[in-house]
């Protein structure tokens, strides 16, 4: 008989008018790492919302039994005191708090009711850290430290609440590869001090790394769950889109034309701690190809970009050429007129205005083109956006339905249609398939092939090794502000890239 | 009969019942405004004996709601774009006292006494828009200290006195006191005392205009090949706005015809909702209120619109001066106190948000309404000036909380 530390049985959840899961079952032994693994929607974070309680007791169907009973959480704190503890893609901690103030946030350790011990926090911030391998003191504030840090410190504070079980929600999609290696080998050794981990992530082959079992959802069902020996990476993919996909990655051969970019000694300083964060690059892009910009998380790739379009940085010196023009820029205004668009690395940050519905936010860079005397014609506004709904064929219910309520593969469409709509030369694309799951990135590919064909000079920005490497046509590598490879596809192999990105020769 | 036929006709209520489900979706906030005002009105005519719905009354209400609806509207762009202007007040009552200096000390005309004092309001608005917009200092601070800054040179340029229009040459104060307290005038002798013809006119212009310009929509959104209610529902649609309109109309055509006041008031609120709907103007306002980073990025110049912004702000307060002097006929140390504060409650009630990206022009000036309605009923009823201002509080706090809970559903 096994031993369960979670059983989920028979849950069905319902949203007005959805089902959100039905009749899931999914069981996790006690010390090991479960994976969980679906496309976007497939009901993952449902699940998990309701074995934390954020969904209490009573609104769905099913039993949750932990620790051999049957739990009835009414809200995340008693998940919490059952030894439950989710780490959310979104880290939820305070950015201008020391470590340790932010580990025993809301659970404070006092000797006097109300009077904080701080010697007694520090000591005991200390002893988690050293635990998840993190070298930094405990009154370092959070703000100072990396993503992946602080990635520990959430771990760190999920074990100083005593978790039994940790569930991990894409850990990694902000992480460069060290770090992910890092992370990976500390979860390792957290199972063999016995604890059990669910692992939830679109990238595959870490899932392959760690889990030693692995459940496949699709459509609030769930398909499968296997011993990682007799399951693979296809398999899972498979099991998720419920069809094959034959090409993650569909390039086509292209000619290659005239150079449309051209950015010559490009050097640029970080407005604040002035250092140089693009060192004296140099790059061509051309006509009729995608052009790979990769590097490790830091590297400079996403300041680049965001100099290049004028939006960031302090400008030491260089130039840019589009078409054989120099440009005057600088500001996102002129990159715009000039042809230049920029699909940014975060697009609720950067990209979409959340509260707006899909046509205001399709064609908020080119109202020029729709507008007379300052005021826009409703019903060519209806017409453009309409149009890129059904190209790129993003889903939604209505051009007015506000853009927070679409996932993230849709939300990414409607920025690529904003940028196409104020028809660009150069197309920059910043982690265009962050956070979206499979279906919708081969999407996103085709629509970038798309684009190629029809003359517009693509330079994506990926840290997904297969992804650069299967999309594009040539490969620039930077490395600590240089560009450290330019690599023809023929010769560039995943080796290649990660010695010109972690060497930089 | 057979299946098809049968099936026909409800498939198109299917598509109607739709649309209509789909319209009250998407205006919750403005049919809960509306039910809102009713209720409040309803609750003050069982409380007053009736008083408070007679024609007189509502006619007077319209008038007081002149002031914070004018503020209102601004205040609205200024919240959906993250602002917030405190120093209404204060540069309401300047704006009012530097207009009746001029038409007391200097003895001008009224048209350049107001064209005047509408360049101070820009001015001042200007000052507010370099400190937002170049300087960054967030417009709390700014207007906050201009809030202090304009109390104080009310008391400088009217000697700490209240300065009555009488003191003003007699033409010029006569023709200035139409603004805040004059009626359309009565052309044909024989409807004098009885109908108010022109006041009667307009309103049927109006009227035909509305209904006209609905139906050029619609016709415009065929010719594009969109969805369209049916002929005979959007009829109905027209029908039933065109009544509410007509009510308003003709509880002012009863009692002494429309107050200039209240056309301006409708005027700057039709020009207002079409600068925020249907302008780049208005669009970026929202977009930097919504997400300034993407705004930046799509390239909207925030500082330049944020000036903009703040100096149509300045003019609208210098205009909501000129009527609050012209009805009062004086300008007072003490004048537009406490005005900002009815401006935003107007505003918030009115469904924006102050967190920004959210809020119509429509909304506001139901939510000035609101705010006028309990200051005129709760007048009427000789409640206790403790309670007016508890219970104004208190409905205010009442409004936003019904507007969250709504919002999180």
């Amino acid at each position: 008989m096994d031993d369960f530390i979670l059983e989920m049985k028979g849950i069905g959840k319902e949203f007005p008018g959805v089902k959100a899961l039905e009749n899931v079952n999914f069981q996790v032994r006690r010390g090991e790492i479960h994976a969980l693994v679906g496309e976007n929607g497939a009901g993952k974070s449902t699940l998990m919302k309701i074995l934390s309680g954020l969904y209490p007791y009573g609104t769905y169907g099913g039993d949750v039994v932990f620790d051999g009973q049957v739990q009835k959480f009414t809200g995340t704190r008693d998940s919490e005191k059952a030894g439950v503890a989710i780490i959310y893609q979104e880290l939820a901690l305070v950015k201008h708090m020391t470590i340790a103030e932010n580990i025993y946030l809301g659970d404070e350790i006092c000797r006097v009711k109300g009077w904080i011990d701080w010697n007694e926090t520090y000591q005991r911030t200390a002893k988690v850290l050293k635990e998840v391998g993190l070298k930094l003191s405990p009154a370092a504030l959070v703000i100072d430290i990396g993503v992946g840090s602080q990635q520990l410190v959430e771990i760190a504070k999920a074990l100083s609440k005593d978790a039994k079980l940790l569930i991990l929600d894409e850990p990694t999609a902000a992480l460069t590869e060290t770090e992910t290696d890092n992370l990976l080998q500390i979860l390792g050794s957290l199972q063999q001090k016995g604890v059990t981990c669910i692992y939830i992530s679109h990238r595959l082959n870490e899932v392959m790394r760690i889990a030693d079992r692995i459940t496949v959802l699709r459509d609030g069902r769930t398909i499968c769950t296997d011993e990682k020996a007799s399951m693979t990476v296809d398999r899972m993919i498979h099991n998720m889109v419920g069809r094959e996909l034959t090409n993650m990655y569909p390039r086509k051969e292209r000619p290659v034309g005239d150079t449309v970019l051209e950015v010559k000694n490009w050097t640029v300083r970080d407005p604040v701690t002035d250092d140089v964060v693009c060192d004296d690059m140099s790059f061509k892009a051309r006509k009729g190809e995608i052009l790979g910009i990769a590097g490790l998380m830091g590297a400079g790739r996403t300041e680049l970009v965001m100099s290049l379009f004028g939006v960031w940085g302090k400008r030491q010196s260089g130039e840019v050429w589009l078409e054989g023009k120099k440009l005057a820029n600088h500001g996102a205004i002129d990159a715009i007129s000039a042809g230049i668009s920029l699909v940014s690395e975060d697009r609720k940050r950067y990209g979409l205005v959340l509260g707006m519905d899909v046509k205001e936010n399709s064609t908020l860079a080119s109202l020029d083109r729709i507008s007379k005397l300052g005021i826009i014609n409703k019903n060519e506004e209806i017409k453009s956006a309409g149009r890129y709904v059904k190209e790129l064929r993003t889903k939604t219910p209505s051009l007015e339905q506000p853009v927070r309520n679409l996932s993230g593969g849709n939300q990414q469409k409607v920025v690529i249609a904003k940028w196409l709509l104020t028809r660009p030369k150069v197309l920059f694309l910043d982690e265009p398939t962050r956070g979206i799951d499979v279906g919708a990135k081969v999407e996103i590919y085709n629509i970038m092939n798309g684009l190629v064909d029809q003359g517009v000079c693509v330079v994506m920005i990926s840290s997904e090794l297969p992804e650069v490497l299967g999309m594009s046509d040539r490969i620039l590598v930077v490395h600590e502000g240089r560009i450290t490879g330019d690599l023809p596809r023929a010769e560039a192999t995943e080796e290649k890239v990660m010695h010109c990105a972690t060497s930089g020769s | 009969m057979n299946e098809a036929v049968k099936g026909a006709p409800s498939v198109k209520e299917g598509r109607v019942k739709d649309l209509i489900v789909d319209s009250i979706k998407h205006n919750t906030k403005q049919y809960t405004m509306f039910i809102a005002l009713i209720a409040i009105w309803l609750t003050f005519t069982f409380l007053t004996d009736s008083v408070f719905l007679t024609a007189r009354n509502l006619s007077n209400l319209f008038v007081q709601t002149v002031t914070t609806a004018i503020l209102a509207i601004g205040m609205v762009l200024i919240i959906v774009a993250g602002h917030i202007d405190l120093s209404v007040g204060s540069v309401l009552g300047f704006a009012g006292a530097v207009c009746a200096m001029l038409m007391i000390k200097l003895e001008w005309g009224v048209v350049p006494s107001v064209l005047t004092t509408l360049l101070v309001g820009l001015a001042i608005g200007t000052w507010h828009g370099f400190w937002v917009a170049y300087r960054k200092v967030p417009a709390f601070i700014v207007s906050l200290a201009s809030m202090l800054a304009f109390r104080g040179l009310i008391i400088g340029i009217t000697g700490g006195q209240t300065q009555g229009l009488e003191m003003a040459p007699e033409g010029a104060a006569n023709s200035f006191k139409l603004i805040g307290q004059g009626y359309l005038p009565t052309i044909s002798a024989a409807a004098e005392g009885r109908v108010h013809d022109t006041s009667l006119y307009c309103s049927v212009a109006v009227i035909a205009l509305f209904v006209a310009s609905g139906l050029r929509k619609r016709a415009a959104r065929l010719k594009y090949g969109f969805t369209v209610l049916p002929l005979k529902l959007e009829i109905l649609r027209l029908a039933f706005l065109s009544a509410i309109i007509g009510t308003f109309a003709m509880i002012m055509v009863m009692y002494l015809g429309i107050p200039w006041s209240v056309v301006l008031v409708l005027a700057l609120a039709v020009l207002f909702s079409f600068i925020a709907g249907n302008t780049k103007f208005g669009r970026h306002l929202y977009a930097i209120g919504g997400n300034p980073e993407a705004a930046k990025l799509s390239g909207i110049n925030i500082p330049r619109r944020t000036l903009a912004l703040w100096m149509i702000m300045g003019v609208m307060t210098a205009v909501a001066g000129i009527v609050y002097t012209a009805r009062l006929n004086a300008a007072t140390t003490s004048a537009g106190q406490n005005a900002e504060l009815d401006a935003i409650a107007a505003a918030v009630i009115g469904g924006t948000s102050l967190l920004g990206g959210e809020g119509t022009i429509f909304g506001a000036v139901i939510g000035a309404l609101v705010m006028a309605s309990l200051d005129n009923g709760m007048s009427l009823m000789n409640l206790d000036i403790t309670f007016q201002y508890v219970i104004k509080g208190l409905i205010l706090l009442l409004a936003v909380w019904v507007d969250m809970a709504q919002r999180k559903k």
